[in-house]
């Protein structure tokens, strides 16, 4: 059983060929791991190690250093309340208090029906639109308790699904490199000539 | 740096700087760190190690320099030496960053110094008292972890004392290989640990033990054992394989309990392997025969004293001698010393030249002594480097972290040649495969489409690829390099202990001490031994057909159990049923053992001093730490006792006494007496023959003496569709003896299976793992068939000597290749 859909495998053939060397694609394939499952299980840094050529530890050392790798389950909506110094002045914690209180949950905890996730999080650089809130990464400016509520209701019977998809979602476009305008990269040491896209391009 | 460097290209060899006030040259590109303890002046470090890069992980090494710019603090590991530089170990900001680096470092350590086994031996302990603050403002709660996680059956982690260094981690991933264990998580949260379910199963795992600055990872085998100031120490020289990796045996109330490695430049840089380092435990064990036995005509075994034993062994061989002959197998166990009171006595006493310390699983003595030798230095620094053969991760660990390297850093260009994928085929610039039975030809062909071979230094590491095959396969392989290669020299790399020093001792139908041949040194030993045998004798393989065929009465293992090693069990079955008596000379009662008629005990590593000799000639010293269990005796004295009791003399009274004999007789050790083996500094060991070695007045000349030309290219076998070809290769850990008796290690060992390509049990239509019926021209066994991508089709591979089942069960020794047919049962 491989861990990747056939999509996925073959976009990781792809991300991996952006890069001289297969290992740098380490982190943009876990990023793809984590978009198809909501999190990333041992199974999937077990597949990336075999695909970038790493130990799993290797994969493991690397993702755990990064706050938006989760290791656990995930519920499809990471809300992040921002607890940092504006927030905080202007009602993070009563903020916090409520959301909990609503979602029946304590900060880092899931809900049952595994849609939300309640995280603090540190300063979402909003300061200016305090207190501030991310639902998978987008941003919800001067949230009050009032809007919150609203948001959640939003999210659970899903008017917010064109805005907000599930957690682990890297963007609604993907990129693509159409064949012309690949790099063509090879490890340094292989390198023999000027680098192809000079090729391609054209001396300018 | 660069313009600094640039600016200071006064003088090609060294550049002036200052350090405390005293001017010093430094050579161009040393690390102020290096160019500091050179001079005198220690500056405390954790993560610095002079064998890895550095990393500037744990700023311990921070000093005041000036670099024209302006004292800063910089970490001396990180920084090189520049025309002009002032560095001040002991100026108050200095002395400020150390406190505080101490300071911080000890904020998250337990100081659990007295249940701690690095305790009085720790960097950090030592650091902090030499470098430290003194005091500590830190009254918080520390933290708290699991105490302690193993990460691998031998290497337990006590995540609380960890500092962080990056010392096991960057060893794991740059110098082992093996990057199991990684820093993971984040900030204040950082661990070493390994990925769940994947322990760190290095072969060099204790290497991270040894250079963990704190108590943070600690060796199984040593727990608890001693504190390191009850520790008695020696310096001796690891014979666990034919590296020599130089070792300090330590030891409390006559038990060893540690191996250290020792950083030698010329051999293991201060690694070991995990055999090596843990091996001591199969000299502890309570298996270890302690004393003489004889089995008598109702197969009891019956207690006896030395005295007895001997002249019931001596009554065996002179019974022998006197009737169809005797044969001595075995020997590589043995000292320099002990080898050559064997030759002596083999020789002189019992009159013949039936001696082998190869089990018919090496290469032709004639061969490895006639090559021109390489030694690991050249074979680390030489343009060319030629691996043929064996998989040296297994086979020679320490050697193969050398090249390893030596191909990393682009020293040297690193191609092999081998049956199946091995621990270095991934640093080579080039892997090739061949197939069993065409190794000449593959060499050939290599030649041929690789003409830089022929241009610049080359070096070629030659072992044996696969029991299962006939050697001279090796050897015409080797006949086409000499030919297509002459300047080329060799690394034999044979495995056993001192196999080497046996060779060049004449444990060796043949060849006599001193690498003369027995034609050649005819005259030379005829006057400084008394007699010597007529013709040639048998080797292994030739002793045991003989003994099969009933024209050999009297057979004596030396530390060998042919049972287990000689890839032929039913050959020695038969010889040993052939055969008038045994007599054994062991450590252990191995399955061999059992057969015998007398044996004796004799002393294990550790126990007995004198030299060993490593794959390359190199002499080197043994440390005694202990004394042998009950009345088990150096094999030398053995022989000794053994040529009075037939009516001889050895003229053999110390290993100091036999090594003058040995300087004054073996022509290749002539000038290397015992003050240049012991010499102060003289830890490197000493390469025979050293240069400009005195000849011996009426002595043949070494190597030269010995005749051997490499046979005839033999046309390949010819292919058979139906079979499959055994390829019985040499794993570390296997059901070898001293491994087995080694509880650490003995469950390392994988039992026996037979793997295949993917493609073979698709044929075959079975499932992996099924077990499944093996049969070649010897026997039919039952295995387990395991797929791996990894092997070649039309190969099936074992582990010569795996626990469960060998596959010397399977092998003819006089048939070119072994054929397997393998079906469902």
């Amino acid at each position: 059983m491989r861990f990747f859909t056939s999509e996925n495998q073959r976009l990781a053939t792809e991300i991996i060929g952006r890069y001289p060397k297969a290992r740098s694609a380490t982190i943009p394939l876990l990023h793809l791991a984590q978009e198809q499952h909501g999190w990333i299980s041992d199974d999937a840094m077990i597949e990336v190690g075999r695909l970038v050529d790493a130990t799993p530890a290797e994969v493991k050392g690397t993702a755990t250093f990064y706050e938006m790798f989760k290791f656990a389950p995930v519920g499809k909506y990471l809300i992040n309340i921002c607890g940092t110094m504006s927030c905080q002045l202007l009602g993070a914690d009563h903020l916090m208090h409520h959301a909990e209180t609503k979602l029946g949950v304590v900060a880092g905890g899931t809900t049952e029906d595994g849609l939300f996730t309640l995280e603090h999080a540190e300063c979402q650089a909003a300061c200016t639109e305090a207190p501030t809130l991310q639902v998978n990464y987008r941003h919800q400016y001067r949230v009050t308790t009032e809007s919150f509520d609203q948001l959640v209701d939003d999210l659970a019977a899903g008017n917010l699904d064109g805005e907000i998809p599930p957690h682990g979602t890297l963007g609604r476009v993907r990129q693509a490199i159409p064949a012309d305008k690949s790099v063509g990269a090879v490890p340094p040491t292989e390198v023999d000539g000027p680098p192809v896209w000079l090729a391609v391009e054209g001396a300018s | 740096m660069t313009d600094l460097a640039s600016a200071s290209e006064v003088n090609e060899t060294g550049v002036n700087i200052t350090i405390n006030g005293v001017r010093v040259v430094a050579p161009k590109g040393e690390l102020v760190i290096d160019a500091a303890e050179r001079n005198g002046v220690y500056i405390p470090r954790f993560c610095y190690h002079p064998r890895m890069e550095p990393v500037g992980m744990c700023r311990q090494c921070l000093v005041e320099v000036d670099t024209g710019r302006g004292p800063g603090l910089q970490p001396s590991c990180m920084l090189t030496v520049s025309d002009d530089m002032t560095v001040d170990t002991e100026s108050e900001t200095t002395k400020r960053a150390q406190e505080g680096m101490l300071e911080f470092l000890l904020v998250n350590h337990p100081l659990d110094c007295p249940v701690c086994d690095k305790g009085g031996e720790c960097p950090l302990q030592d650091q902090t008292l030499a470098f430290g603050p003194g005091e500590s403002r830190f009254v918080e709660e520390k933290r708290h972890y699991e105490k302690p996680i193993p990460i691998s059956d031998l290497v337990y982690l006590d995540r609380e004392r960890c500092i962080l260094c990056d010392r096991c981690t960057r060893f794991a991933k740059d110098i082992a290989g093996d990057p199991l264990i990684h820093f993971m998580h984040r900030g204040n949260e950082t661990q070493v640990l390994t990925f769940p379910d994947d322990p760190f199963n290095s072969y060099f795992s204790g290497n991270t033990v040894q250079i963990c600055p704190v108590g943070a990872l600690t060796a199984r085998p040593y727990r608890f054992r001693a504190r390191p100031w009850d520790l008695a120490e020696v310096e001796s020289t690891c014979t666990t394989c034919s590296v020599g990796c130089r070792v300090a045996v330590q030891s409390s109330r006559n038990e060893l309990l540690r191996y250290e490695g020792v950083d030698i430049e010329s051999v293991n840089h201060g690694w070991l392997c995990d055999k090596g380092r843990f091996g001591f435990e199969s000299v502890n064990s309570d298996q270890r025969l302690a004393g003489p036995y004889l089995r008598d005509v109702n197969n009891s075994d019956q207690l006896v004293g030395t005295n007895a034993a001997l002249e019931a062994a001596a009554t065996a061989i002179g019974a022998g001698r006197g009737g169809g002959g005797v044969g001595v197998i075995g020997g590589a166990r043995l000292n320099n010393e002990s080898a050559y009171a064997w030759s002596k006595l083999a020789r002189t006493v019992i009159g013949t030249d039936n001696i082998d310390a190869q089990l018919a699983d090496g290469l032709s003595a004639q061969m490895v002594l006639s090559l021109p030798r390489a030694t690991i230095a050249d074979a680390t620094s030489a343009d060319n480097v030629v691996v043929i053969g064996t998989d040296l991760k297994e086979e020679l660990p320490v050697l193969f972290l050398r090249l390893k390297g030596a191909a990393q850093s682009g020293r040297i260009k690193l191609t092999e040649l081998s049956l199946l994928v091995t621990g270095l085929s991934k640093h080579a610039s080039a892997s090739h495969r061949y197939v069993p039975g065409e190794l000449a030809h593959a060499v050939g062909e290599l030649l041929a489409s690789n003409p830089q071979l022929a241009s610049g230094s080359t070096v070629v590491v030659i072992g044996r690829p696969s029991a299962a095959d006939f050697p001279d396969e090796v050897e015409a392989a080797v006949g086409v390099l000499t030919a297509g290669l002459p300047l080329a020299t060799f690394l034999p790399a044979l495995r056993r202990g001192n196999v080497m020093g046996a060779l060049d001792m004449g444990l060796s139908p043949g060849v006599l001490p001193g690498r003369v041949s027995l034609d050649e040194g005819r005259d030379w030993f005829g006057s400084v031994w008394s007699s010597l045998p007529g013709e040639v004798g048998l080797d292994t393989a030739g002793m045991l057909e003989a003994a099969a065929a009933g024209r050999l009465d009297t057979l004596v293992l030396l530390g060998a159990d042919p049972l287990a090693d000689v890839p032929d069990r039913d050959l020695v079955e038969r010889a040993f049923a052939g055969v008038g008596s045994i007599v054994a000379i062991d450590n252990f009662v191995t399955e061999s053992v059992k057969r015998a008629n007398v044996v004796l005990a004799s002393t294990a590593f550790a126990e007995v001093g004198g030299t060993t000799t490593n794959l390359e000639g190199r002499v080197s010293r043994l440390g005694q730490m202990i004394t042998p269990p009950g009345t088990a005796r150096a094999d030398w004295m053995i022989a000794a006792e053994l040529a009075w009791r037939l009516g001889g003399d050895l003229e053999l009274e110390s290993l100091a006494q036999i090594w003058s004999e040995i300087e004054a007789v073996a022509p290749s050790h002539a000038g290397c007496t015992l003050e240049v083996v012991e010499a102060e500094g003289a830890i490197e060991g000493v390469v025979v023959p050293i240069p400009k070695s005195p000849d011996l007045a009426g002595a043949p000349s070494g190597p030269a003496s010995i005749r051997w030309s490499a046979p005839a290219l033999a046309e390949p076998p010819s292919v058979d569709g139906y079979s499959l070809r055994l390829v019985a290769r040499r794993k570390l850990y296997d059901a070898a003896t001293n491994t087995q008796m080694a509880p650490s290690l003995a469950n390392l060992a994988e039992q026996a299976q037979l793997m295949v390509h993917p493609g073979e049990l698709r044929r075959l239509g079975v499932e992996s793992g099924t077990r499944v019926n093996v049969t070649s021209s010897r026997t039919t066994v039952v295995l387990s068939l395991v797929g791996d991508a990894a092997m070649p089709r039309g190969l099936a591979v074992m582990g010569l000597r795996q626990p469960g089942l060998a596959a010397s069960e399977l092998i003819d020794l006089r048939a070119a290749i072994t054929e397997l047919r393998i079906e469902s049962r």
